[in-house]
């Protein structure tokens, strides 16, 4: 196992921020890794940047391989899904501002 | 798609020295699962928004919801909440929010529950959750880490156990004078093996805790050859 040694969560701590774009809960989701493999959910990633900053970066928890990235604005989320897939920006609705 | 609903702080409760029961009167709360969060938003004169999550320690009650809340030193949100936020004063939440890290009484099967100090505050929402459930005919298992007695949420809740659960403290750095187990870190042998009951493998297990206490535990239970599809964890900071 890839450990990272800085301090992380888990994928528990996105549905919160992920919750103004999509419509069901994403944390259930589930991803087989690319790198190696193992199959998670978004809940299982393990996440980093919970820190006073305004990003979320989601690696899988087998070889922490960069799974997804969550960075909150003002009136917008960007989201990236999975490594080098650039990201999205979504207009956050009124009522989630 | 989620909003910000303004909640309303009605009953602030010590569960240890640094450790707060805090419930919330929240018009238009939408219900929720045990094990479920919320983020709460604080929204300083100038503007300054903080967001933190907290996990609900209750089942769905109406529009009433109750966090624990762990002050960390030095924290930006957690001690203005636990000691300074005024009942009557306001607040935002979001949530429910998590479907991950949740179970209802419908969800069937024996159930492993496995907390590390103030991670057994979601872990209480499915125990209150399934003591109010009239047929409890599958086993529950509370296995709860903290760091004396001292440390223990909800200690007269958990003095009696329910019919059909086993509740065990563990002390890792003092016990319970007359302790029949020393005060340790949590171990292989302090978590049931694969035939104890629960039984089997196949015992849905939920574990909350800060992350280095997850890790522990959730390397122990691998070892001990319970599935990893059937284990949930929650970390926090």
């Amino acid at each position: 196992m890839n450990q990272l040694s800085v301090p992380h969560l888990d994928g528990n701590v996105l549905a919160g921020p992920l919750a103004d774009v999509f419509a069901v809960d994403p944390t259930t989701a589930w991803h087989r890794c690319p790198t190696c493999r193992m199959p998670s959910s978004i809940g299982e990633l393990h996440v980093y940047g919970t820190g006073p900053g305004p990003g979320l970066t989601g690696r899988c928890p087998g070889c922490a391989d960069l799974a997804l990235r969550a960075v909150a604005q003002p009136g917008h989320l960007w989201l990236q899904i999975g490594n080098g897939a650039g990201a999205f920006r979504f207009p956050l609705p009124h009522s989630a501002r | 798609m989620s909003r910000w609903l303004p909640a309303r702080l009605t009953q602030r409760t010590d569960q240890t020295a640094t450790g707060r029961a805090l419930r919330f009167d929240v018009p238009g709360w939408p219900g929720h699962a045990p094990g479920q969060h919320v983020d709460v938003r604080l929204t300083a004169d100038d503007g300054y928004q903080a967001v933190r999550s907290y996990s609900l320690a209750a089942p769905s009650d109406g529009r009433i919801i109750e966090l624990g809340v762990q002050v960390v030193p030095g924290g930006e949100v957690s001690p203005y909440l636990a000691d300074d936020l005024p009942v009557g004063a306001l607040v935002e939440v979001k949530g429910p929010l998590g479907g991950w890290f949740r179970w209802t009484p419908g969800d069937r099967g024996p159930l492993l529950l496995i907390g590390g100090g103030a991670g057994v505050v979601p872990l209480m929402a499915m125990l209150r959750a399934r003591r109010a459930t009239a047929v409890r005919t599958e086993p529950c298992v509370l296995i709860y880490s903290v760091r004396d007695p001292d440390e223990v949420w909800y200690a007269r809740e958990l003095s009696t156990p329910a019919a059909g659960e086993d509740l065990r403290i563990l002390y890792t750095r003092r016990a319970p004078a007359g302790s029949p187990r020393p005060a340790g870190r949590i171990t292989a042998g302090d978590l049931p093996g694969p035939e104890d009951p629960p039984k089997g493998p196949a015992a849905t297990t939920y574990v909350c805790g800060p992350t280095a206490f997850v890790e522990h535990v959730n390397g122990l239970l691998l070892s001990a050859g319970r599935s990893p599809e059937h284990i949930r964890t929650e970390r926090f900071g």
